[in-house]
């Protein structure tokens, strides 16, 4: 039951992207195609998720017990930082297609605030376990995907539009943005 | 400019100096953190016992109850308070995890008659400028003098009768089950409570 | 070795030119998501100023010493211990700003803005270049940080650093200390920096 409301809380109500303001960077600038959104969200599931798991063990059995817990955001960022080598790497060895596919992302995925927020809120859960961390995460992604998906099927239509002068590019991106944001802010109250 | 050579032991040993040269400034900036961390904790609880309790004379901290709950995470805080050995009133800390951003601490003073003397925002995280305005004198307006076994604390929304805040109905509504929760183990322990005189 | 950069120049392009939030996009996670009050702004700028300076210091005074391969989970490491000291002593000595911030304090070590300056600029120049960059640059954050947070807090609650102008029970233009106020304060932001930006 838990993890239905974490799945519509983190996909709807508190969407990573457009309420709690994780993942803009790659929001705006990896957004101009849905095709590239689409590789973008893909890598971020992966790595989300695999960094989630990680960072959570390594807080529970290591950080806390040893009295070390304000060594959190130094020891998650390095774990997100290898992790994300490593992944680049077994791809490549792995799946060369979707190496191809996901490859060109992973770096940038390092310095995605949304990965490092991620890993950081899951400590916060009521009740917490590895299977809702994990699960957290995957949610949160398909949160990510949704709002990145979504916005740049709109900014493929946006290329064909009228655009004040003064608006275009970072501006126009912004507001459409904004009222994305306002769309879902209407599913408050759903849980 | 002369750049160290990628050799495999420049790399590890540049960087397990620089991860040993962090290691050791955190941790000492960590040992001068940590007793000013804990004195600010505790002395935003005695602030906040002495906001919503009535004149007390014994040390509410020191006879510190912790009771299990099922609704909590951890156990919960009961501090009484008496003045010239009578019974004035107990601080009770509830919680909820269903703020919109987690967790959400309250602490509330009831009087020996259960009637809510003042509430006391310990923690939250909620959205800057609007779930945090929990914390209003305005907001926490509803329930002061307000008696929660005839007083329905819910928001309207769900049948009660407090004004949830515009555009902060899932703070306000965890703010309402924080205080619940507090509620219920007053009427829990309230016996055990008022013989408990130090 | 001597940096024949004009130094000036070097603090005033964080401030306009090369304005992190406004002209280079960097940073973007706080600058929405911390600034609904001006004095949130205001704090949060100063917390990555602050970092900012001290890891260009550091990574600009040890980068003959870090082999090429290794410089940026080096840079990380760095990054990261002074997000740490921040995170501590926010919570010791100012836990008021600590808890608004929340959990954007160690998300100061992903901002794009410091370990772009020390891979684009720090490890590359000296000392003083390095110090006059961070400090324009961070100059520049702050600003646009204190400015959006200041807009919002003025339109959203009717008041600029907590400060009201408005009758207690004024409606105000609550949206905008809302999420989506944030994306369409900074879109209109951006539209008046840009016109004030290209006359100077």
């Amino acid at each position: 039951m838990d993890y239905i409301l974490i799945l519509i809380a983190a996909v709807f109500v508190n969407n990573i992207v457009l309420s709690q303001f994780l993942g803009i960077c790659p929001f705006l600038g990896v957004s101009n195609k849905v095709s590239t959104s689409i590789g973008m969200s893909g890598a971020v599931l992966f790595v989300m998720t695999i960094a989630t798991m990680a960072t959570y063990l390594l807080y529970q059995y290591i950080l806390v017990p040893m009295g070390l817990d304000y060594l959190r955001t130094i020891t998650f960022i390095l774990v997100i930082a290898a992790l994300v080598q490593m992944v680049e790497i077994i791809l490549k060895r792995v799946s060369p297609p979707l190496y191809q596919a996901l490859g060109v992302f992973l770096p940038l995925i390092t310095t995605n605030c949304a990965v490092l927020g991620v890993a950081i809120l899951a400590l916060g859960l009521e009740n917490g376990s590895l299977l809702k961390s994990v699960f957290f995460a995957v949610a949160n992604s398909i949160g990510f995907a949704l709002a990145l998906i979504v916005f740049a099927s709109i900014r493929e239509q946006l290329e064909l539009a009228n655009i004040p002068e003064k608006m275009k590019g970072v501006p126009i991106n912004l507001l459409v943005a904004g009222l994305l944001s306002l769309a879902f802010l209407g599913f408050t109250g759903l849980v | 400019m002369r750049k160290k050579k990628s050799t495999f032991i420049n790399m590890m040993v540049s960087l397990l100096v620089i991860t040993l040269i962090s290691g050791i400034a955190l941790g000492f900036v960590h040992d001068l953190t940590i007793g000013p961390i804990a004195k600010a904790k505790l002395e935003r609880k005695i602030n906040a016992l002495k906001l919503v309790l009535p004149k007390f004379d014994n040390n509410p901290v020191e006879e510190l109850k912790l009771v299990r709950s099922e609704q909590a995470k951890d156990s919960i805080e009961i501090y009484p308070a008496f003045f010239k050995s009578e019974f004035a009133g107990v601080a009770i800390v509830g919680s909820t995890e269903k703020g919109f951003s987690g967790l959400i601490k309250v602490m509330v003073g009831f009087d020996p008659n259960g009637k809510i003397i003042n509430i006391v925002v310990l923690d939250q995280k909620e959205t800057p400028g609007l779930g945090t305005k929990i914390k209003d004198v305005k907001f926490i307006q509803h329930y002061i003098n307000k008696n929660p076994s005839s007083f329905n604390l819910k928001v309207t929304k769900d049948g009660g009768e407090v004004d949830a805040l515009t555009g902060a109905t899932i703070s306000s509504r965890a703010f309402s089950e924080a205080v619940q929760v507090a509620y219920d183990a007053y009427i829990k322990n309230i016996d055990s409570i008022k013989k408990s005189e130090n | 070795m001597a940096d024949t950069i004009d130094q000036k120049q070097n603090f005033i392009k964080g401030i306009v030119k090369e304005n992190p939030v406004f002209v280079m996009l960097l940073g973007m996670c706080p600058t929405l998501g911390v600034t609904s009050s001006a004095f949130n702004g205001l704090g949060m700028g100063i917390a990555t100023l602050f970092v900012l300076l001290m890891s260009n210091i550091v990574v600009s005074l040890v980068k003959s010493q870090i082999p090429s391969k290794v410089r940026i989970p080096a840079f990380i490491i760095i990054i990261a211990s002074f997000v740490t000291v921040v995170e501590m002593m926010l919570e010791a000595f100012i836990p008021f700003l600590y808890e608004q911030l929340g959990i954007f304090i160690p998300l100061i070590v992903v901002n794009c803005l410091i370990l772009g300056r020390a891979e684009a600029f720090a490890s590359k120049r000296n000392l003083i270049s390095s110090v006059i960059d961070a400090l324009g640059m961070g100059l520049g954050f702050v600003l646009a940080l204190t400015v959006l947070g200041a807009t919002r807090e003025m339109l959203g609650s009717g008041s600029i650093f907590e400060i009201k102008f408005v009758p207690e029970d004024a409606n105000t233009f609550i949206l905008f200390i809302l999420p989506p106020g944030a994306f369409i304060a900074l879109a209109y932001l951006t539209v008046i920096f840009n016109k004030v930006s290209i006359k100077t």
